[in-house]
């Protein structure tokens, strides 16, 4: 046993306070005006998708609030109060998004002023979180502990979010606009995003030179694009003028009717990429040329955690089960000698108000830097955890009930809040990711190395919350029927992906929600069958829709055949449960309301 | 005692430390027996809720009030160590038998305790003393008069059960603050200006006659009639007998349809 030096409660506070506390009483008033009649249906649903509150399925009574956590950078009293704000005003649980925030369901529209408050207490907001403005600006949760970035991106994406959040510039785009900053190729989604970037370096006259690979146009939705480089290199004292040409194009020209086709990419596509190149590359002259020279980004200097504020080493006890299992999967080494991250896996994102207080202590206790960060696949991510740590760590998750194993793998699904609370949803994604991810843990899937690199993730419907399109094996929702009855099924695409050789997924079929799982598990066993030495199920598949399939395996046509026996609808007398959806008893119906913004 | 005098919803710990010094109050501690036994605000005396809700007959929570020692001009403080909600159900009832001075303790005993303030293991008797029975029935609404009065306009009804339970099921009419929106920090209630805008942002009004609610035997519900006076809200009933005696008799309830919320949560 080592000595203790216990890092002293909150010493890391963070540095910036997003919030403004006269924007509670201000949502207070304009509720109040709205429920009086005095303000039109438009201009609040606006206003308050402006402020971070979402509409929820079937009801106007209730809200999301989807809390912004730039670059995923979370300190425990944050977390602290978001399990307070859960129970007294949602759910009693939490919900980490695809793209880092923090959400809180099913909030009675009245409270959400009240959550605001809360939230200001402790520096964040949910302002700009929904609505035709810049969403919270993302960052991989490994940038500065990753062994292949150039550098940290996280004090980029941090002081981007500062210029950008409440900047009149862009409060009213034509549509959302979204910016992902990653470490390295491996563990981003930079083509698939309106503005994507990855650090980069280059040696200019014997000095290094910071600066990114900025990808523009790309996205997720009803149409998917992947993204274009603009340039070869853009030096790091040019991203924000870069960022103020591209936000200036699209409000200028981007389409404000037509709701289906105005998010940034359907602009690049119309126009072509080289003449919106030609066009942002003018209009950031223009900007380098016409902004004040106080207007930069202000970007603090990477801090390093101090000296290890190590707890103690191994402390005598047993190792608990399952730890390996869990280490192999659940632990990235960081590029900091002896240190590691440690993914939570969460259930398709849900976390308890009582697990946010015990990974508030656990982040205190295991984090040489203090805070955490929420994740890309609804999970989140501690970093700076001592090597010796890691077993008591695990039996500190352990107890919270957050030591799902698999969290970097296939066993790891990702599935959108789907019927549980959005208008748009068709299907219960949310559910079936949840019991994806029990079934596969349950059969150890997570410990199978050929399966390791490859994703799941669904989608309630045709819009790409759940990111479907980029997994290796992809899911959205839809209606089926068979004679006058319904049942819930899904399109099925294989092999999408966004790393360095982004692609979107090719359809397949449409699988019944209840066959998803055996149609996952059949596609496992025809990769098993027949894979080569060294391929995974991502590589193979991408082998097979890409046509260089060196497999009896040829096509997407060849899994389809193998597939459609799982697509017979049986009767409703024969089989009742086929008809209804997960987490229902009752038969299936398709039911939507108006989407106000798909995330 | 008079009724000019001030009924304070709850006392704070120094407060009630200077009253026991003085012994001008009974404190009633809530908690089972065996945790009573170990230890407990010194001079308090036991009534474990469980006692109590064995059979709340009033002639019978009298006999046991008299034999605490309480008569009609005793201050009681009662307390437990949840978060104030068993404590608020044996306060309610000592108020409806028509005791006039009955306040909680604005801490739980954990809080007390992890504060350093004194405890004591000596359990104390201070004699049976006569109390009289004047029942307040302004202050309990029954399954009948719920039915009856809970559609008027100035009415509203308070479900204090948590979010999920009450979109599941409701009765109709009924608004939803989750007794966890009550608390603050290390208080069992927020304060008074706290919980005003928070019933003013849901269009509540003072001078509305409130009915709360909760799933069993009116504790939850019980803290937010405690909450509403603190708030200053004067018109408070407390439906004693909850969701659980209504949906026993098959009186209508309401469900949040087509949505699967119960999947969200991580529990």
């Amino acid at each position: 046993m080592s000595v203790i030096t216990k890092p002293a409660k909150d010493a890391r506070m963070p540095k910036i306070n997003w919030a403004r506390a006269e924007e509670a009483d201000n949502f207070a008033r304009t509720v109040k005006l709205f429920r009086q009649g005095k303000m039109d249906a438009d201009s609040f649903r606006r206003f308050r998708l402006q402020h971070g509150a979402y509409g929820t399925r079937m009801t106007d009574d209730y809200a999301m609030v989807r809390i912004k956590i730039p670059a995923g950078e979370i300190y425990p009293h944050q977390l602290e109060k978001i399990a307070n704000l859960s129970e007294a005003f949602s759910i009693g649980s939490a919900h980490v998004s695809t793209r880092q925030n923090i959400q809180l369901h099913w909030v009675v529209l009245e409270d959400v002023s009240e959550i605001m408050r809360g939230l200001a207490e402790v520096g964040l907001t949910p302002r700009e979180a929904c609505g035709n403005s810049v969403r919270n600006v993302m960052c991989s949760p490994l940038a500065g502990v990753c062994d292949e970035e150039e550098f940290d991106a996280t004090p980029y994406a941090v002081a981007t979010a500062k210029f950008l959040l409440r900047n009149p510039m862009n409060q009213g785009l034509p549509r959302k606009f979204k910016f992902n900053f990653t470490c390295c190729e491996k563990h981003g989604m930079a083509r698939m995003v309106d503005v994507g970037l990855i650090p980069q370096t280059r040696t200019v006259s014997g000095s290094l030179q910071r600066g990114f690979k900025i990808f523009l146009g790309g996205g997720l939705g009803n149409k998917s694009f992947v993204g274009h480089q603009l340039e070869e290199f853009t030096p790091e004292e040019d991203l924000l003028y870069t960022s103020i040409a591209v936000l200036r194009i699209f409000d200028r020209l981007g389409d404000r009717k037509n709701m289906a086709r105005n998010r940034m990419r359907y602009l690049v596509d119309q126009m072509g990429w080289e003449q919106f190149q030609n066009l942002v590359l003018k209009e950031r002259a223009i900007v380098r040329a016409t902004q004040s020279v106080i207007v930069k980004l202000s970007i603090e200097p990477e801090q390093k955690p101090a000296a290890p504020l190590r707890v103690s080493g191994f402390d005598g006890k047993a190792i608990p089960d399952g730890f390996s299992r869990w280490r192999k999967n659940n632990t990235y080494k960081q590029k900091q000698q002896g240190y590691y991250s440690v993914s939570i896996t969460l259930e398709a994102g849900d976390i308890t108000a009582s697990q946010l207080l015990a990974m508030a202590d656990i982040l205190r206790e295991f984090s040489a830097e203090g805070y955490g960060r929420t994740g890309f696949v609804q999970d989140m991510v501690l970093r700076y955890v001592h090597e010796s740590d890691l077993v008591r760590l695990y039996s500190g998750l352990l107890e919270a009930g957050l030591a799902n194993p698999g969290s970097l793998t296939m066993a790891h699904p990702v599935g959108c809040s789907g019927t549980t609370s959005c208008n748009l949803a068709l299907t219960n994604s949310h559910r079936l990711a949840k019991e994806i991810q029990r079934k596969f843990v349950e059969l150890k899937l997570d410990e199978d190395d050929d399966l390791r690199d490859a994703t799941i993730k669904i989608s309630g419907c045709p819009n790409s919350c759940g990111q479907h399109e980029i997994a290796t094996v992809g899911f959205y929702g839809g209606g089926g029927r068979m004679g006058k009855d319904m049942y819930p099924v899904y399109q099925m695409s294989l092999g999408g992906r966004a790393d360095g050789e982004t692609m979107l997924g090719v359809n397949v079929l449409r699988i019944p929600a209840k066959r998803v799982m055996p149609a996952i598990t059949k596609i496992i066993e025809t990769f098993k069958a027949n894979k080569k030495q060294g391929d995974t199920l991502k590589s193979w598949i991408h082998k097979v829709v890409t046509g260089y399939s060196d497999s009896q395996i040829k096509s997407v046509d060849d899994i389809k055949k193998i597939l459609l026996p799982l697509t017979q609808a049986p009767s409703i007398t024969d089989d009742k449960d086929f008809y209804a959806d997960y987490g229902s008893d009752s038969s299936y119906h398709t039911k939507t309301g108006k989407g106000e913004c798909a995330a | 005692m008079s009724k000019e005098k001030t009924v304070r919803p709850t006392i704070d710990a120094d407060s009630l430390r200077s009253e026991i010094r003085d012994n001008s109050v009974r404190v009633i501690d809530v908690r089972r027996a065996e945790d009573y036994k170990k230890d407990h605000i010194p001079k308090s005396v036991n009534l474990p809720l469980a006692e109590l809700l064995s059979d709340d007959d009033p002639q019978r929570v009298l006999k046991i009030a008299q034999s605490l020692g309480i008569d009609d001009d005793t201050p009681v403080v009662v307390y437990d160590d949840t978060f104030g909600a068993l404590a608020s159900r044996v306060a309610w009832t000592l108020e409806y038998l028509g005791h006039s001075d009955v306040s909680l303790l604005d801490v739980t005993y954990g809080k007390w305790k992890s504060a350093g303030l004194e405890t004591d293991t000596k359990e104390q008797s201070f004699g049976s003393k006569t109390h009289s029975l004047r029942l307040r029935p302004e202050i309990l609404a029954t399954v009948d008069y719920l039915e009856k009065a809970k559609d008027a306009k100035n009415v509203v009804l308070l479900d204090n059960r948590e979010r999920l339970n009450y979109l599941e099921q409701h009765i109709p009419g009924a608004v939803n603050i989750p007794y966890r929106t009550l608390a603050s920090g290390d208080k069992i209630l927020r304060t008074k200006d706290d919980l005003r805008r928070l019933l003013k942002n849901r269009g509540i009004n003072e001078d509305s006659e409130i009915i709360t609610y909760c799933g069993s035997v009116g504790t939850l519900s019980g803290l937010a009639y405690y909450a509403l006076k603190t708030a200053d809200y004067q018109n408070v009933k407390l439906y004693v007998r909850s969701f659980k005696e209504w949906k026993g008799l098959n009186k209508p309830i309401i469900k949040q349809e087509n949505a699967d919320y119960w999947d969200l949560s991580a529990e």
